[in-house]
């Protein structure tokens, strides 16, 4: 089993938390894994994306030439990356941010309004742990009692006031 | 022991921690700029000193003084700030003084681009200090191989009184793998540093008489002497630091010369051109000085061409036809500039150039 995830997004949404909170995870459960961000003169607001392999094998190469998944958190991603998913690849879209369908035909597609859902919960911010939540549901890459360990792992110490939030956003569509 | 997950700049940096680093000092550069960012939090909490220097050059001149007095001493940077440092290297060789130096490093010539290159081949492998010197420069593949190499280099560095330099590339240091750190040593204290490098300038309440560090030696016989007596470190370093790895040589028709990242995507292309029935391997230097020149005689009857793949323009072609010595056609694949090839775009010129030579 190896697969090849990629996450775009812009600089603020955590979109390269995402694929770090897979890694992780999929780590703990024994798993190799790399995950290689894209890095220049970035800034909040500029483009940001990371890719993911996971595998029960050693990773010969952590860059990839398809991805088995594609996230896309708002437009420009879905129109720069929409080719690199393989075919019969799943892509998941932010619908909140992205007005637009995908072009192509053979592959799987899900929309995920992450950013509306995060704000019906009370925060905005959280809608990459709505997300994270609809890709665990869709993927089963890793357990997701796995990742709730990482979230609370993360949201510890002084951030513990966002913990319940983030778990509530993070079970949205685990409980769907 | 269990596994972190960690970017690739922050678990070099606690590899020189836990090695007993006592002093780490740095000059921001991208790609590496999270190692003097760690450092600066980290190695005061272990008992060591950071210090953000002014410039690459002071950086170089505050390792040689702080080597000087036999605490160990690692740092880092980025291809034009290491070129900025190749003065002090030579001093330090010239001066025998231990020093771990990493490399994290990008596209140039000049100030260049922030994006992975290996375009410092020739800045590392034949230094741009002056004289006769060398340093042992060791290139890992990976977080884990490249965190294990900076931990025995300090070792390294102590046993030839020389810098070590560990040549990774801005992939590796910004990417995240599972890593298992090694053990913390601890950092030697003033008064037992004499103990194993009697050498080093720790006040003359530790040494009888005085210790004196020095470059310059203005006799020629004197000089001449001295670099003798630097190569015969050199010379035994050349036997005992050959290292690296290789893949499929008995069966390979062909087989690519890659080192750090590109032997990486050299790993996958091999495995594309297997699917399509055509065998190849690898040679992956780990040693690029000493140049690892054993490993081209493993390889085996079958092969048709030897390819250097290489993230510059062609920079350890020098070394990989020295190695093949005209037994077999040497070709090149290339991309420079921080572009790193795709594993398809290696496959797709590697059967070009195997088509070349049939």
């Amino acid at each position: 089993m190896k697969q090849k995830m990629f996450f775009a997004g812009s600089g603020g949404q955590g979109t390269l938390a995402i694929g770090q909170m897979i890694a992780k995870a999929a780590m703990d459960e024994g798993k190799e894994v790399t995950w290689l961000p894209s890095y220049g003169p970035e800034m909040r607001g500029g483009t940001a994306n990371c890719t993911v392999v996971v595998s029960d094998k050693p990773i010969a190469c952590p860059l990839i030439n398809e991805a088995d998944l594609l996230v896309v958190m708002n437009l420009p991603s879905l129109l720069k990356f929409e080719s690199l998913v393989a075919p019969g690849g799943l892509l998941i879209i932010n619908s909140s941010l992205v007005p637009e369908k995908a072009k192509r035909d053979d592959i799987r597609v899900r929309y995920v309004p992450a950013n509306d859902d995060a704000m019906a919960l009370g925060n905005d911010k959280a809608a990459n742990m709505v997300m994270l939540g609809a890709i665990i549901r869709e993927t089963g890459i890793v357990e997701p009692d796995t990742v709730r360990e990482e979230i609370r792992h993360m949201f510890s110490g002084r951030k513990e006031k966002f913990l319940p939030m983030n778990l509530s956003a993070f079970d949205l569509y685990l409980n769907k | 022991m269990s596994k972190v997950l960690m970017k690739g700049n922050e678990a070099f940096a606690e590899a020189a921690i836990r090695a007993g680093c006592k002093c780490y000092f740095g000059y921001p550069i991208t790609p590496q700029n999270e190692i003097p960012e760690y450092m600066s939090h980290e190695l005061p909490k272990a008992g060591g000193a950071f210090l953000q220097a002014e410039s690459e050059l002071a950086a170089v001149n505050m390792a040689f003084g702080a080597a000087a007095s036999g605490g160990r001493v690692f740092i880092s940077t980025s291809s034009p700030g290491l070129a900025l440092m190749q003065e002090g290297l030579g001093f330090i060789c010239s001066a025998e003084c231990p020093v771990v130096v990493l490399n994290v490093s990008r596209g140039g010539p000049g100030v260049g681009g922030i994006q992975p290159g290996q375009a410092d081949y020739i800045q590392v492998t034949r230094g741009g200090y002056n004289g006769d010197a060398k340093i042992p420069v060791l290139a890992p593949a990976g977080i884990q191989e490249c965190v294990d190499l900076i931990y025995e280099a300090f070792d390294i560095a102590d046993k030839y009184r020389n810098p070590v330099l560990i040549f990774a590339d801005g992939m590796m240091g910004q990417m995240m793998e599972p890593v298992e750190l090694p053990p913390a040593r601890g950092i030697t204290p003033p008064e037992k540093i004499n103990e194993t490098k009697p050498w080093a300038i720790t006040g003359t309440a530790q040494h009888p008489g005085r210790n004196v560090v020095y470059s310059l030696r203005l006799e020629p016989d004197v000089l001449e002497k001295h670099v003798e007596h630097l190569f015969e470190k050199y010379d035994a370093a050349a036997k005992e630091l050959v290292r690296y790895k290789s893949m499929n040589l008995d069966e390979a028709e062909i087989v690519f010369v890659a080192f750090g990242t590109m032997s990486r995507l050299c790993a996958e292309a091999i495995e594309l051109l297997d699917a399509q029935g055509i065998k190849a391997g690898l040679i992956r230097p780990i040693s690029l000085w000493p140049y690892p020149d054993a490993a081209f005689d493993e390889i085996g009857p079958k092969c048709k061409v030897v390819i250097s793949t290489e993230l510059n323009m062609g920079q350890m072609l020098t070394d990989v036809k020295a190695a093949v010595a005209g037994r077999w056609p040497v070709g090149l694949i290339n991309r420079t500039g921080g572009i790193v090839p795709s594993s398809l775009e290696i496959v797709e010129r590697a059967k070009k150039l195997l088509e070349g030579v049939k």
